[in-house]
């Protein structure tokens, strides 16, 4: 059996892994939460992780493609779906952390920042962008729109990502090392999937 | 092996008031002679009782102490503790300079002796929005500043941080225009509140808290009290600080605190006290107005912010 075309029980068996490996942030959220050890200022701290996975998981989820050009296996795509379900699931983490524990629903404050604040109008922008890229995930909505629509919905992803970053570099008080290093991950994913796309057009 | 008999152990009790009474004894003739002596974790003698408390739970010292802004040791909250091992608070001194009629280079024993430390428990307000309640240890920066007399000239006062790569790693990466500045106007500076500061919860000032010596402006922003203070100078001009070079839109010279006037990317308005899970209502100058308000009468503080 070759890493090239691995069987469906290999594929599950990586998903499996897959999957459980994406619940350890999570796992160790929990854990640190339970045994006290968020710190001074646990709110905070639960916002930038959760915040920090969504991102992860996004980019990871857009580096699909780019290793499906390296390696030449085009199973990476079948693990595509479940990763960018994990994209959402902490950027909904994320999301829930500031409307109850950070503002306690505090509407006017949230309409507030919403509106008037960039970084937050941007990261919320994001998330609506990936409930509706998750909304649409399962395979009878793909029949339902139809491939080239679902597509093109789903090419909004990039958008997220970009705005994903932007929230973060926008949000940081003065050490940008963390958010640039996003960004160049990004800028790195989208470089490649670029150079393909001139690559084929000659 | 011989058994201990029990008339050979010291009971408890008169163990620990032994102990209590060496360490008092110990402590008291250290003070007397170099007060500088005090390691964390020893209370501090003779500290004068100070009008300026408040009927405010106390932040726990794991929190007042774990939880730092101090770029001079990474930008990480938990970097402060964690690094600031390396600072080196003996020797020290602090040159006092600029328009005065008499300039001085003081050192930290002197100036711990300079005048009685009080405990004032203060309310910190962080412009990020979170807040704490610190028993602070020190005596107001008039007390220093007199000594000096500063001349009519002096309508400034600018503090300078310690600025040395080996004892502060976070100043190998340019987060801030290193040494770090802040400044205050000479009559905010000369304001009883203003408070130079050696200590908090009875001992001395942690590293990560800006040790040996640092100033605390309890009506404004957090970042307005400068720490580990090596020179203060008194000047005719406002001097630039660091947070006004590196973001000239979003830290003014003043950063009083005021919920009606937001930083561009977040609102003043409320704020999160460590421990506590609902935010509550920031307070102009931090509750202070009382006292300070007169300061900016006629002031702008929208412009002026």
């Amino acid at each position: 059996m070759s890493w090239k075309n691995p069987s469906s029980k290999r594929i599950a068996a990586l998903k499996v892994t897959l999957f459980t490996a994406a619940l350890v942030p999570l796992a160790k959220l929990g854990h640190a939460a339970y045994t006290d050890s968020l710190g001074a200022n646990p709110i905070e701290k639960i916002t930038h992780l959760t915040g920090y996975w969504a991102l992860t998981f996004l980019l990871i989820t857009l580096s699909a493609t780019p290793l499906r050009l390296l390696t030449g296996w085009s199973w990476w795509l079948r693990l595509r779906r479940m990763l960018g379900l994990f994209a959402f699931f902490y950027a909904l983490l994320h999301v829930l952390t500031y409307l109850v524990l950070d503002q306690f629903f505090d509407w006017p404050a949230i309409a507030e920042d919403v509106f008037k604040r960039p970084y937050i109008t941007v990261g919320f922008s994001v998330f609506l962008i990936l409930l509706a890229l998750a909304a649409t995930s399962t395979n009878a909505m793909v029949r339902r729109l139809g491939g080239k629509r679902w597509q093109a919905l789903h090419r909004w992803v990039y958008v997220a990502a970009c705005g994903g970053v932007a929230h973060f570099i926008w949000l940081v008080k003065k050490d940008l090392t963390r958010p640039l290093t996003f960004a160049a991950i990004l800028g790195l994913l989208l470089i490649v999937r670029l150079s393909r796309l001139l690559h084929s057009d000659k | 092996m011989m058994p201990i008999k029990p008339s050979e152990i010291t009971p408890k009790a008169v163990f620990e008031a032994r102990r209590d009474f060496m360490r008092g004894a110990g402590g008291a003739l250290l003070a007397a002679l170099w007060p500088g002596w005090l390691s964390a974790g020893e209370k501090w003698p003779d500290v004068k009782a100070s009008a300026y408390k408040l009927d405010e739970e106390l932040t726990p010292y794991k929190s007042v102490t774990e939880y730092n802004n101090f770029y001079e040791f990474g930008t990480s909250k938990d970097d402060p503790a964690a690094r600031a091992a390396s600072l080196n608070i003996r020797p020290w001194t602090v040159a006092v300079e600029g328009e005065v009629r008499k300039p001085k280079v003081f050192d930290i024993a002197e100036l711990l002796k300079l005048a009685p430390q009080e405990e004032r428990i203060y309310r910190l307000r962080c412009v990020e929005a979170w807040s704490m309640v610190v028993p602070w240890l020190g005596y107001s920066l008039a007390e220093l500043l007199k000594r000096v007399e500063p001349t009519g000239n002096a309508k400034y006062v600018e503090f300078v941080s310690l600025h040395d790569t080996a004892q502060m790693p976070g100043q190998k990466y340019p987060v801030l225009d290193w040494p770090y500045r802040e400044g205050l106007r000479i009559d905010e500076a000369m304001h009883p509140l203003t408070l130079l500061t050696f200590g908090l919860y009875g001992e001395l000032l942690p590293k990560q808290n800006g040790a040996p010596i640092r100033v605390v402006v309890p009506w404004k922003y957090g970042f307005k009290s400068a720490k580990s203070i090596v020179k203060i100078r008194l000047v005719e001009k406002p001097p630039l600080t660091s947070w006004m070079k590196a973001g000239p839109s979003e830290y003014g010279f003043y950063a009083n605190v005021n919920p009606d006037v937001d930083h561009p990317r977040w609102s003043q308005a409320k704020e999160r006290r460590l421990g506590e899970f609902l935010k509550r209502k920031t307070l102009p100058f931090n509750g202070y107005a009382e006292q300070v308000a007169g300061l900016y009468s006629g002031m702008d503080l929208r412009e002026n912010f």
